[in-house]
């Protein structure tokens, strides 16, 4: 449980909101040429890191809007918010 | 050689005090090399080196683990254990390892209290209904006992619970697995850590893999925090932090680690003596045998690492609780954790091989891993000494993602995940 910063209405509880995964997954631009292999790349693997994540998150009892966290997922601490469609911090 | 625990060697330690019981397991150094080293000591992967020992006559073999045995999740379980699973594939691998859980104690020398006080699983809407019935009857195709109970006999097995109709969610019936029941989770670890070591495993604690070195697409030893150590296979037991240790070697598993909490109370007399599951409103109880109430609450919804667990989880179920046994609401909670679980899409295990060579990965046990401990380790052994899974643990391989043969548990794993 922690407080995250939503960029459109402040600092709420993480109770408020839905975790939506790992950010940046990015949607293959032409399906019907994806292997088997590809598919569950895209579907199910995960970095599932310990340390520095980019995820996404939905302020669900809220604003309802997306948006992207960068979280240390070892203690929580959250290091930045940015909206979708934004370019991740890069340090 | 190590002396049995028996009645006897009870008594003759009685007389000198308990002060000269011999060491359950050795601490030694790690040796240069070794036939297979597995990447946890958790009951699975303690359970994986003791059937490597005993039936695959692999004795040259390591386990580490990055702090001490029963630390981790073994030692933060609520200790069910059943195997009232959907399909056929989940029926086997976890039926077999109740089989196992049956004579345990006795294979392994060491008491693991396994207690088969019954699993009971209520159901809360029609649709609760349907799908408990469903599972009831698949459960007696395999061979698995299981029984469907109305409101009435829920009520006469288990009076302290609320079967009146006016609760938010009322019981509408259940079903129960005799069979089923708990064991004493930390006696499992140190049981098969002790059974282990006797045929010459290497526990090796504090040790935290660091690294893992390959040679083309083989895997030739594991960095370590006691230096490095040779070997041609390497098992990962490595539960919520199997990502971790699969990143070291550059493969992505379908994983998610979040944390999952339980509590306890105070120890109260007996009054509960069965394991009761809510799936619907997110709440088990069962009383261990000090006598403390044994609760299980949910996972935070987002991948963490933190071993804790949000307040609002708890706060949830503790909640339902309440409206299912009234007779708790005074009850004081003693304890609370968490454990880092690694969830799969299809809440079913991963039990495989992976693409590099000598890289086995035993995980994705979710929430729900600990009833199948011996079963686990018995066929994760088989995996790693023939390279090839046993025919009970073939469904669970990694390719399944690829293939979308996926073995869907939610309905039967314990919670909702």
């Amino acid at each position: 449980m922690f407080i995250i910063t939503c960029p459109f209405c402040g600092e709420r509880d993480q109770s408020e909101f839905s975790a939506g995964g790992e950010a940046h997954i990015v949607r293959p631009k032409q399906p019907t040429e994806l292997s088997d292999d590809e598919w569950a790349d895209f579907l199910f693997m995960r970095k599932n890191i310990k340390g520095i994540q980019f995820e996404r998150w939905n302020h669900a009892h809220g604003c309802r809007k997306w948006f992207n966290v960068v979280r240390d997922t070892s203690n929580d601490k959250i290091y930045a918010v940015y909206k979708m469609g934004e370019k991740p911090p890069s340090n | 050689m190590k002396n049995n625990y028996s009645i006897f060697s009870l008594l003759k330690n009685s007389l000198s005090y308990h002060e000269n019981w011999q060491q359950a397991w050795r601490d030694p150094e790690p040796k240069k090399e070794y036939e297979a080293v597995i990447v946890g000591g958790g009951g699975h992967g303690l359970a994986t080196a003791f059937y490597l020992a005993k039936k695959h006559n692999m004795k040259n073999i390591a386990v580490v683990e990055k702090g001490w045995i029963g630390g981790g999740n073994t030692g933060r379980n609520t200790t069910i254990i059943r195997s009232n699973y959907l399909w056929d594939a989940s029926a086997g691998l976890y039926d077999h390892a109740l089989k196992l859980w049956e004579n345990l104690s006795q294979e392994i020398n060491y008491n693991v209290m396994f207690s088969q006080r019954g699993v009971m699983n209520l159901a809360h809407n029609l649709q609760d209904v349907r799908d408990l019935k469903r599972r009831t009857h698949a459960n007696r195709l395999n061979g698995i006992d299981a029984v469907w109970l109305s409101t009435e006999e829920v009520k006469k097995f288990c009076p302290i619970i609320n079967t009146s109709p006016d609760i938010r969610y009322p019981v509408l019936g259940g079903t129960l697995q005799r069979r089923a029941g708990t064991a004493r989770h930390d006696a499992v670890a140190w049981g098969y850590a002790r059974g282990a070591d006797a045929m010459g495993v290497d526990i090796i604690q504090n040790c935290e893999v660091k690294g893992i070195k390959r040679i083309n697409d083989a895997v030739e030893g594991l960095e370590t925090t006691k230096g490095f150590i040779k070997t041609k296979k390497i098992g990962v037991v490595a539960a919520g932090h199997s990502s971790v240790i699969a990143n070291m070697a550059g493969i992505r598993l379908p994983l998610e680690s979040k944390p999952l909490q339980a509590l306890v109370s105070e120890p109260v007399k007996p009054i509960i003596d069965t394991v009761v599951m809510s799936n619907a409103v997110h709440a088990y109880v069962s009383q261990s045998d000090k006598g403390e109430l044994v609760i299980g609450a949910g996972t935070d919804a987002y991948v963490s690492y933190t071993q804790r667990g949000s307040h609002d989880v708890v706060e949830g179920t503790l909640k339902a609780i309440l409206e299912l046994y009234p007779i708790f609401s005074r009850m004081k909670m003693l304890r609370q954790w968490g454990g880092i679980v690694d969830i799969c899409p299809d809440a079913s295990p991963i039990i495989s091989k992976t693409s590099i060579k000598g890289l086995y990965f035993n995980c994705g046990w979710g929430t729900g891993g600990f009833k199948a401990t011996p079963g686990s380790g018995d066929l994760f052994a088989h995996t790693i000494a023939n390279d090839e899974p046993h025919a009970l643990n073939a469904a669970f391989n990694i390719n399944r993602f690829v293939s979308g043969d996926l073995v869907d548990e939610h309905g039967a794993a314990a919670v909702a995940h």
